[in-house]
């Protein structure tokens, strides 16, 4: 299976994708290889705006007919905000899961960066090992 | 599809043969108690009652009417006679009220099943008040919090669960106020070593394991998890879901659990999936003894038979429910092992583990995919139908749907979530070569079809009384109450 994983974008072994905005805030979502293996989502949940984050700390929820699954911060910092659409079309995720899917943004904390994430070559290389 | 009981409702009509007739009994109530409409309920006859429901039984998937190979969950033949023997008018009329003094029949089978399921699993005390699997696990949760607690011991506050594990493994470690953490697997099943010792540690309050595991496979390393866990001062929790794989051959106290739950209505084949209730056995190591739930079953020096309560054990975690476990269930359970004995009970596992090799060897054969084809499978196995879903388009869903028209229940599908598109497949020792072979003739007629036609394979089942479900609809707009045409509720109300 392919995905078209953007190349602007750092990826976790979880499975799910950040991207870094210039007001040193990060924005989280699962990939669409997540979606994909998770299926129909049904319900998405994200954690309340200013909890505080360490590294693999839960921070949304998401739950598919077949499962539901933690999505871990794989950076410290506070939550500064949820998708709002997601309680309503939790569906967004499977057709845009790069976009308008997108679960939270964190403020991270400072010293902290993205440099042990994955690019998008080394996480379709983890993609094709893991099939 | 039947209708709906209520569709049958008629003013006035009633199934009065029954119910005594007098409604005095709620007349001492003070009337802000009392409602001041009529309850929503069917106004029907009781032959309308009897018909209805009969009915709908006709219309089930069940143990007794199909092959029900639901993996994890052993799906085995309910004996009649231990149905007969638990039926008996002497334990039907019981009272759980009643002096023990004339219950003493009843308590020797509850004393005497502690004795056989501490023998067939090694613990050195087990009760039956559980009243479900889930129940089981959350007591033996709570027991873990207070055995830590006990030795000012506060600093314990994660419980570790592999990514393969049940459900109810991370949701009982969080209702007892644990933090779960995830240990992945290897390629070959087994948990990962590497990172269970990077895991382990002070926080460490236990480890929640199933063995053999959900991915059908024994653990190979469980005495060095053992010896990793109890070495940095967690306790081991034996999920028994898979027992009936090693009955008689491994205990689990022989490998240095220290608490299990067993599910009486899987592997001492009590009725179960909606035909329960469950129940489960809850068994422990010495030290975790005094922190037993009660009521159980003790004898005292002059022979006679007991419950044991909140005077002898002050240190328990206390009552799971008003009285002691559901009877009926374990009587079923007690009449189950010693309809067996200790040579039945092994065999069971024997049968258990052959069938479902038998069984994956086949599939295999026929050009199925195993998931870990290096393997031997415990009492179940996995198959990955992800290449028939990349080429035909045909997932494990729709094989799962279209099992059902082949008179078969469907495997458990798409559990564990490590594998993808996988049927989780569990025979159980009461089914013939026949019908395995049925199963595995069915699958592969299930394929071609894939190839031949594959609209028709997505969009069955076609024979059932209600076809394919919009189960992603039903989840995303759950309507779980129905109410009468001009009583429906507002919306989000």
């Amino acid at each position: 299976m392919s995905h078209n994983n953007p190349h602007d974008l750092r990826y976790t072994p979880s499975h799910e994708w950040v991207r870094q905005e210039p007001n040193g805030e990060i924005t989280l979502g699962v990939t669409d290889h997540a979606q994909e293996a998770l299926g129909d989502l049904v319900y998405a949940e994200t954690y309340p705006v200013g909890k505080r984050l360490e590294v693999g700390d839960p921070c949304a929820v998401v739950e598919s007919v077949k499962a539901a699954s933690d999505v871990y911060a794989p950076v410290p910092g506070t939550l500064v905000a949820g998708n709002p659409v997601l309680a309503k079309t939790p569906e967004v995720i499977n057709r845009d899961p790069y976009g308008a899917g997108w679960l939270v943004r964190i403020r991270m904390e400072s010293g902290s960066d993205l440099a042990g994430l994955l690019d998008a070559a080394a996480y379709e290389r983890l993609l094709k090992e893991g099939s | 599809m039947s209708e709906l009981i209520f569709n049958r409702s008629r003013p006035g009509r009633r199934a009065g043969g029954l119910a005594p007739d007098s409604e005095e009994s709620a007349a001492d109530l003070p009337a802000s108690c009392l409602r001041k409409s009529p309850p929503l309920l069917p106004e029907v006859s009781e032959l309308d009652v009897v018909r209805h429901y009969t009915r709908l039984s006709q219309k089930n998937f069940s143990i007794d009417t199909h092959f029900y190979p639901l993996g994890s969950c052993t799906m085995k033949y309910n004996p009649r006679a231990a149905n007969r023997l638990a039926m008996l008018e002497g334990f039907l009329s019981g009272h759980p009220l009643a002096p023990v003094r004339f219950k003493q029949g009843f308590l020797e089978c509850v004393f005497e099943l502690q004795e056989i399921l501490q023998s067939v699993t090694g613990m050195s005390t087990v009760v039956l008040s559980p009243m479900a699997g889930a129940q089981g696990e959350f007591a033996g949760i709570a027991m873990m919090r207070r055995y830590h607690r006990s030795r000012g011991d506060a600093g314990r506050t994660e419980i570790l669960v592999p990514d393969a594990a049940h459900g109810t493994n991370p949701a009982s470690a969080i209702m007892g106020g644990f933090k779960v953490r995830e240990i992945p697997t290897d390629r070959e099943g087994d948990v990962d070593l590497g990172a269970l010792k990077a895991a382990v540690g002070p926080a460490t309050a236990g480890i929640m394991l199933t063995n053999p595991s959900t991915l059908g496979v024994f653990e190979r390393r469980i005495t060095d998890i053992a010896t990793l866990v109890h070495g940095a001062g967690g306790l081991l929790y034996y999920d028994g879901a898979n027992l009936n794989a090693i009955l008689g051959r491994v205990r689990p106290g022989d490998m240095r659990f220290d608490i299990l739950h067993l599910n009486l209505h899987k592997t001492f084949s009590t009725p179960h999936g909606g035909g329960g209730p469950g129940a489960a056995a809850l068994g422990v190591s010495a030290r975790l003894e005094p922190f037993l739930p009660i009521p159980f079953v003790g004898r005292d020096p002059t022979g006679g038979l007991r419950w044991i309560g909140e005077a002898e054990r002050p240190d328990s975690i206390g009552r799971l429910s008003a009285f002691m476990g559901n009877a009926g269930v374990l009587l079923r359970a007690y009449a189950y092992t010693r309809l067996l004995g200790r040579e039945g009970l092994r065999r069971v596992s024997a049968f258990a583990a052959l069938n479902a090799n038998y069984l994956a060897r086949r599939l295999e054969a026929a050009g199925f995919e195993l998931a870990f084809p290096r393997r031997r499978a415990s009492h179940e196995c996995i198959v990955t139908l992800r290449r028939e879903a990349r080429e035909y388009g045909v997932t494990a869903m729709d094989f799962a749907k279209r099992l059902l028209d082949h008179g078969m229940h469907a495997p458990t599908t798409y559990f564990p979530m490590l594998i993808p598109e996988c049927l989780l497949i569990e025979p159980t020792e009461t089914e013939s070569r026949d019908t395995l072979d049925a199963f595995v003739e069915a699958m592969v007629q299930i394929r071609n079809e894939a190839v031949t036609d594959p609209g028709r394979v997505r969009a069955a089942p076609w024979t059932t009384p209600v076809r394919r479900l919009d189960d992603v609809r039903a989840a995303r707009e759950p309507d779980l109450a129905w109410r009468p045409p001009g009583r429906e509720l507002a919306p989000g109300a």
